[in-house]
């Protein structure tokens, strides 16, 4: 018989204000096979985790339960108390009181603690039929793959190489650099855009451990962190790069108007990129208006884009600084000049004789024909009047949109995208250059619009990350997966279909066929274990046995507990 | 193993720590408070998605404990730095917490005795803790620290009862501030920033006024761990306030106090303003701003969620001055209304909060000249060039987070992990 210790947290006020811990508590210590129930004010702090292991030596428990908040955060922790107390930490298990009980039923005190006591019921009936796992080791190999050879890519693949790392670095188009290559200055500081990628491909060039793909293309990823098998598909055809790890960096792209403002009619309309263009070709037009937020931050496209204020300001103040007699005009929604740098340079603009006016959604400005090249109308919020400023240029600030290839991308590597078509990091607080998915590092504006200093130091804390196992030479292979069994595996292949991981395939065994499962491959997501007609398949930690206890135990706890 | 100093024990730090111990670096993470865990743990909750502070942040200060490769110095600070890279000797004065750590628990049976009651930092001055003391109910390491200054029994040699009481002989009165040297290869700074003192701005009435707090009170006020359990009540009068606003921009953006950005404060109040509707259902909140810095993923559509499912009013303009009401309570707050034709109006608030200029933290000038680093025109660590982001003007001595100037969390932990790559270059690759 097993001896399962309880433990319910009070998470500070977080579920004992809604549900009544003592109650539940009590309720735990008539459960079949539960020789020890107790609470904890925090469970997570060291205080509750030393009472955990104490409680495991003093009651002699071969099982534990915590009910408390979310296994995603707190599940690692509570495992490995167990294991320092002695027990394989796979005898754990995690009941979620609170995101399901005391945050969702805030007003229900009384059901929530009865949802309480059935859900530790349950976890108790699970825990008693858990089996210890094992984990396993996989070695990683001594290589990475950065895709994209932006800046982002450019500042990764250089820290990968300075920390020892053979890296190759793909790159779709012909040359380094990617949008930085075709800009003059990087805004705030005022810094040469084509010095700061000459200085990286520089360091990187001299490295014999950097391998540059140009016009190259990923064609196809196989494998798992550690074990990554990547075709870069080149002019001279494809080369399989087997990599420890891989770097998402493909950058993004500035949207195309859609005939905003006259944008494609009037040759005066142009975007950022297209003046940073004529910046470099040394053009230094008079009059020039910019206009901010051109398809963002409005419905349908929300989002602000976080460079293109900078941008504006730092060419807005080199064409004001270019002659005495230039007119430059910025209408804008909100100056986006966050930090210290920024808003100095918003200063030396406003100060430098830069004019802004402010316009809002209700009253967007209008682009028309002028007696000498166009003229702009702006309602000006503050003046409450229609201005009219006379332009040879109308810049249009637009956002940065992700590039046209990245759905592909996505689906290469089996990483997700948000609605705009982002990359979607692993935790948008805590783990910004992580996917979910092991070994798969994102950075720059890949991920979200970014300025080049903030794609560089992403850049790096994505070879910072992606160094981790390439260093360590091995990772861990995670104890919960699927696995076959071959006496009740008909070979149909539909777990290998529903297999989102490409996980399982079809082997022969003993002469006759049957799915296999690669561990290292395997997220232990279930999905083939509902795919499977025969039972053949099943979820270490998550058997059968284990959830039909669960079922019984939560009827038993619905009949009597008191409705 | 090469080992590496990291200064400051936030979020920049934690993550700059685990990475470079992850790495195979040995890490000596330096904090001049009794725990870890910074700033963030003092947030009810995270902006733009509402994720509890605490509940992403103690794990990560829980692994810093039991890391193999990370010691922990708290209630430390750094003496002196000698030497160059990659030798550099830093000198860890460990202060006498009285308590030796070995033997505390981390039971709490000398707090609930100890008689003397001090304001207590974490909860900014909203409640108070004793003089023997737990920084907050998650610190890292939990350990117990005697408060010197105000402790009895140290300044007089009346009281005891904390010695008495204390079952596992942790109590040591006579304990003295330790040295220890570390010889590293590389230093990682990450002293984040502080609140300016927003009491010298008069005119918004901190201080003067009972119902003018600071955002980082409010934050106190929302947390469920708070000094009023997560109720919103003002402190005048304990009672929850129906009309609540928030002032931008005190003391940043402003010519006469700090000029640049702080960088978070049109989130946090958002997400400040947010929470409080849903502490108290049928809250009316505005919030007095210059531009809606919302530039970040999710950010904008987290501003236009306040506005239309929580009638957050965003009023753009700043604030001239502030007053009680005839009884003492809440803030009339004047300010004219935007436009040509704007009018000086003065409307009535029952609770105020201030969002003032994040700062580099008390000692960051000395803590620069001890390592030699240079610092920009606003006091933070200079970090001039963007292609070496964490690089300051010393080789191996790294920057990361709030403490090279303003900055939201994800970046600052993207940042401390840069600082972490960039260690292990120049450690391991011998780069430039």
């Amino acid at each position: 018989m097993a001896r399962v210790g309880v433990f319910i947290c009070h998470c500070g006020h977080n579920i004992a204000s809604t549900v009544n811990v003592e109650e539940v508590v009590e309720f735990a210590k008539g459960l079949p096979g539960v020789a020890y129930a107790g609470h904890n004010l925090y469970s997570c702090s060291e205080e509750g985790l030393g009472s955990i292991k104490r409680s495991i030596a003093e009651n002699r428990l071969d099982r534990v339960v915590v009910a408390a908040c979310t296994p995603r955060t707190h599940e690692p922790l509570f495992r490995r108390a167990c294991e320092q107390a002695g027990i394989n930490k796979y005898l754990f298990e995690f009941v979620n009181i609170r995101e399901h009980c005391s945050w969702i039923h805030t007003k229900e005190p009384r059901e929530a603690t009865e949802k309480a006591k059935k859900l530790v019921a349950m976890g108790v009936a699970k825990a008693a039929l858990l089996e210890p796992q094992t984990e396993g080791e996989s070695a990683v190999l001594p290589a990475a793959v950065v895709i994209g050879g932006g800046v982002s890519g450019l500042a990764a693949a250089a820290s990968l190489v300075d920390q020892g790392i053979e890296t190759h670095l793909v790159e779709a188009s012909d040359r380094l650099g990617g949008l930085l290559a075709e800009v003059t200055t990087i805004g705030p500081e005022g810094t040469d855009a084509r010095e700061t990628v000459r200085g990286i491909v520089t360091r990187l060039e001299a490295s014999p451990k950097a391998h540059i793909h140009l016009r190259s293309r990923v064609a196809e990823v196989k494998g798992f962190v550690g074990n990554f098998e990547v075709t870069v598909r080149g002019c001279d055809g494809d080369l399989k790069v087997p990599a420890g790890a891989i770097v998402v960096a493909t950058g993004t792209k500035e949207l195309v108007p859609t005939g905003e403002y006259g944008f494609g009619q009037r040759p005066e309309v142009v975007t950022q990129l297209e003046l940073e263009r004529r910046l470099a070709r040394g053009e230094r037009p008079r009059r020039v208006v910019f206009i901010n937020c051109v398809g963002s931050r409005q419905p349908g496209r929300e989002y602000c884009s976080r460079v293109c204020c900078n941008v504006t300001l730092k060419n807005a103040l080199a064409l004001a600084k270019a002659s005495p007699d230039s007119r430059i005009h910025v209408i804008h929604r909100d100056i986006m000049s966050s930090g210290t740098a920024a808003e100095r340079l918003y200063k030396e603009a406003s100060e430098s004789g830069v004019k802004f006016l402010r316009y809002g959604l209700e009253r967007v400005p209008e682009v028309v024909a002028g007696r000498d090249g166009v003229e702009v109308l702006v309602y000006d919020e503050t003046l409450e009047e229609t201005v009219h400023l006379g332009a040879d240029l109308v810049v249009l600030a637009v956002p940065m949109v992700p590039p046209g290839d990245s759905e592909a991308t996505a689906k290469l590597l089996k990483v997700p995208r948000d609605k705009f078509g982002f990359f979607l990091e692993a935790h948008v607080k805590l783990r910004p250059v992580e996917f979910a998915t092991d070994g798969v590092f994102i950075c720059g504006s890949a991920r979200w619009p970014v300025s080049a200093r903030e794609c560089i130091w992403q850049g790096m804390a994505a070879a910072a990350k992606a160094s981790i196992p390439i260093k360590e030479g091995k990772v861990v292979i995670q104890a919960i997966t699927a696995e076959v069994d071959p006496d009740k595996c008909a070979a149909c292949g539909n777990c290998v279909l529903a297999c989102p991981y490409e996980a399982i395939e079809v082997v022969e065994r003993d002469g006759r066929r049957a799915a296999k499962v690669n561990e290292a491959q395997c997220k232990g997501c279930g999905t083939c274990v509902a795919a499977c007609h025969n039972d053949a398949v099943s979820q270490k930690g998550f058997t059968s046995g284990q959830l039909s206890a669960m079922v019984d135990a939560l009827v038993k706890a619905a009949l009597e507990v008191p409705r | 193993m090469e080992k590496v100093v990291v200064i400051g024990g936030g979020i920049a730090g934690i993550q700059a720590s685990l990475d470079l111990a992850d790495r195979g670096f040995e890490v000596h993470l330096v904090e001049r408070s009794p725990s870890i865990g910074g700033h963030m743990a003092q947030l009810d909750k995270t902006f733009p998605t509402n994720d509890c502070s605490m509940c992403i942040l103690s794990p990560k200060m829980i692994m810093c404990a039991d890391h193999a490769n990370i010691k922990l110095h708290t209630y430390s600070e750094v003496q002196a730095v000698t030497g160059d890279f990659p030798r550099f000797r830093v000198a860890i004065r460990e202060k006498a917490r009285f308590v030796d750590v070995k033997r505390c628990t981390g039971c709490g049976d000398c707090i609930a005795k100890c008689p003397v009651k001090v304001p207590w930092e974490f909860e900014e001055g909203l409640a108070q803790r004793k003089a023997i003391y737990l920084p907050f109910p998650q610190a890292v390491p939990r350990k117990v620290t005697i408060d010197g200054e105000r402790c009895r029994m140290i300044q007089s040699k009346k009281c005891g009862v904390c010695k008495k009481v204390c079952q596992a002989g942790a109590i040591d009165y006579d304990q003295k501030d330790s040295v220890v040297e570390v010889e590293a290869a590389a230093i990682v700074v990450a002293t984040g920033f502080e609140l300016m003192d927003a009491t010298v701005m008069s005119q918004y009435g901190l201080g003067a006024c009972k119902d003018v707090v600071t955002s980082l009170q409010l934050e106190r006020i929302l947390s469920a761990s708070g000094p009023t359990g997560g109720h919103l009540a003002r402190p005048s009068d304990h009672r929850e306030p129906r009309k609540l606003a928030f002032v931008q921009c005190v003391g940043s953006r402003d010519a006469h106090s700090h000029g640049y950005c702080s960088s978070v404060c049109c989130m946090y109040a958002t997400k400040e303003s947010i929470l409080a509707r849903e502490h108290a259902p049928g809250l009316e909140t505005a919030i007095f701003y210059m531009d809606m810095r919302a530039t970040g993923k999710g950010f904008q559509e987290f501003v236009s969620r306040a506005r239309q499912n929580y009638g957050v009013r965003y009023i753009r303009s700043r604030p001239a001055k502030v007053q009680s009401t005839a009884d003492g309570t809440g803030a009339l707050v004047n300010y004219e209304t935007s436009g040509l034709t704007g009018e000086s109006v003065t409307e009535e608030f029952d609770m105020l909060v201030l969002c003032p200029a994040l700062i580099p933290p008390k000692g960051a000038k000395e803590l620069s000249a001890l390592l030699g680093v240079a610092l920009d025109e606003d006091g933070f660590i200079d970090t001039p060039d963007i292609s070496r982001p964490v690089d300051t003007s010393r080789k191996g001595v790294l920057a990361c987070g709030f403490a090279s100037g303003p900055i939201d969390i994800p970046d600052s932990v993207s940042q401390a992990s840069a600082a972490a790559a960039r260690a292990a270059e120049l450690i391991e690759g011998g780069a430039k």
